[in-house]
């Protein structure tokens, strides 16, 4: 398969800290890539790098045949790479409708009503679209988020911890709903919910001290005796 | 009635009022909302860049007297006609403003005030330090002050002219807060890193506000100085950086009124506390303390907080 982004040895440091060291990466066009790894392994700071929010220190990202290395965070949204964050980010004080506007118009305002209605549809908020963003609670916050990336229409979406703080049955039909991007949308999945990442991906990098530990098959993975020293803790909690 | 019919019918019937107002009013009240309705327009414009793009600017008084000025010297040194002068005033504020712009958006909070400030000043000075060809301190009389046959130095077609101003302006704000660019200035003031994360260029699109708003103020500048008749460089010192301010937040920032009734309240606060007594400056203290603690989003913003979520 085709790659559409191949990152080469990507570094970034604060201060003293080695938070992304020489990562060679690639993703597959139409893949789900699940990124996984302790807490402070580099993950946010990786996909930061990706997506334009921090700026590479040495390295190269490339997006299908272009070098958007130098390339500012508004631009490569608009290139097509979208980030749902970490910590949710929402615009509270606005509609849950204009919360999606923002994202769907930023593609050009033809068609927003129906393009909203389609993303919010697809999360399951459709009918809380005139609530004010704030008053939601904290999952469906999270889905407004993952929302707010549809709208976007990438080809690439980051998604940062996406399962955080959902219910169980919010899980699945979040699962449900990514798997149904693929392969049109290429996923790049950062998740500690192990369940979601074997279910979802086709293929696993694991991120230890900011380096790169393995990557392969979610098979591959969970019999990595490296992975299962570093991070997954033995077989039992590779579920 | 839908959210969007209620807010033009109320805007409508705004400018209905002004302008059966000038029908009623004594000469003196109808001269004072003339002023009082070109001031608006200078804080709609305020209101642009703070109450919906969330750049607190300390240097509209710049593009207030690039407004002016660009009005005004024209005619002094070149005996131009009213017209073209007045269009090259409104120019004169959205170019000082791109201008200040480029360079003031660099920075954020605290340093864009004190940026923007000193800008400012900045102007206020070389108005003062060119005096050969700006009049500097004392300023200078606009002569030529007759648009389509219209002499406005008299009260009936000052009045229209300041009310179309003052219409074209609302109608104007009301659509551009409406609009898709609208919804994304109040973006970049909710979250500025969330928006730059949907595509936008945070700078462009701050840029683009400020322009816009140096526009209303150059406006508003120009057709000050034609309608009132003078120009000079009290216009362009600080106090004119705070009015549109004050006015904002008292009429509520944030909102398209707001700025007018923020501009009626605080004038008639002046008028009428200065007939009793000289500190006048006090009470309108006292009534800026009042709004800070009892509401702090402003008469317009608090109403629509109590239940008019439709205000625009």
């Amino acid at each position: 398969m085709a790659a559409m982004i191949e990152a080469t040895g990507l570094t970034r440091h604060f201060g003293g800290i080695r938070a992304v060291e020489g990562v060679d990466f690639s993703l597959a066009q139409g893949e789900i890539h699940a990124l996984i790894g302790p807490n402070g392994a580099g993950k946010t700071t990786f996909v930061s790098l990706l997506s334009g929010r921090i700026p590479v220190q040495s390295g190269t990202i490339r997006l299908g045949e272009e070098d958007i290395t130098a390339l500012p965070a508004h631009i490569r949204v608009r290139k097509g790479i979208a980030y749902t964050f970490q910590i949710t980010s929402i615009y509270p004080r606005l509609s849950v409708y204009d919360n999606v506007a923002l994202a769907a118009q930023s593609r050009g305002a033809a068609g927003l009503k129906t393009q909203v209605a389609g993303a919010l549809g697809r999360v399951g908020l459709g009918d809380l679209a005139t609530q004010s963003a704030g008053t939601l609670s904290y999952g469906h916050q999270r889905l407004l988020e993952l929302a707010m990336g549809l709208a976007l229409r990438p080809r690439v979406l980051i998604l940062d911890e996406p399962t955080q703080g959902l219910a169980a049955g919010e899980i699945e039909r979040f699962k449900t709903l990514v798997s149904s991007l693929t392969p049109d949308t290429t996923i790049l999945l950062i998740e500690h919910n192990m369940d979601v990442v074997m279910d979802l991906a086709t293929r696993i990098t694991v991120l230890n001290f900011g380096q790169v530990l393995a990557t392969g098959s979610p098979d591959a993975i969970r019999r990595n005796p490296h992975v299962q020293a570093a991070y997954l803790g033995g077989d039992d909690a590779a579920g | 009635m839908s959210d969007e019919s209620k807010s033009w019918a109320l805007h409508l019937a705004l400018i209905t009022a002004l302008f059966a107002a000038q029908f009623v009013l004594p000469p003196y009240h109808a001269t004072n909302l003339a002023r009082i309705m070109v001031l608006a327009v200078f804080a709609m414009g305020y209101n642009i860049a703070f109450g919906y793009t969330g750049l607190l600017s300390l240097g509209h008084a710049l593009f207030f007297a690039a407004g002016m000025y660009g009005m005004g010297l024209p005619i002094w040194l070149l005996d131009w006609t009213s017209l073209p002068a007045l269009l090259t005033g409104v120019v004169a504020g959205g170019v000082v403003a791109g201008a200040v712009g480029v360079l003031a958006l660099r920075t954020t909070g605290v340093s864009f005030m004190i940026v923007t400030l000193m800008f400012a000043q900045a102007g206020y000075l070389t108005i003062l330090y060119l005096n050969t060809y700006s009049g500097g301190d004392e300023g200078f009389v606009v002569t030529a002050r007759i648009i389509a046959g219209l002499d406005l130095a008299a009260d009936t077609p000052r009045y229209f002219a300041a009310l179309a101003l003052f219409s074209v302006a609302m109608i104007g704000c009301l659509i551009l807060v409406r609009s898709p660019f609208g919804r994304v200035m109040v973006a970049m003031r909710e979250n500025e890193e969330r928006s730059r994360m949907l595509g936008y260029n945070p700078f462009a699109v701050k840029l683009t506000a400020l322009v816009l708003s140096g526009v209303y103020a150059g406006a508003a500048g120009a057709a000050y100085g034609m309608l009132f008749g003078y120009v000079g460089a009290s216009f362009a010192q600080i106090q004119y950086s705070i009015l549109p301010l004050l006015y904002v937040l008292l009429g509520g920032a944030g909102t398209v009124i707001g700025p007018f009734l923020g501009a009626a309240v605080m004038f008639y606060l002046i008028d009428i506390a200065s007939g009793y007594t000289s500190a006048y400056f006090f009470v309108v203290g006292a009534a800026l303390v009042a709004l800070v603690l009892f509401a702090p989003k402003g008469i317009l913003g608090t109403l629509r907080e109590r239940g008019l979520t439709w205000l625009p």
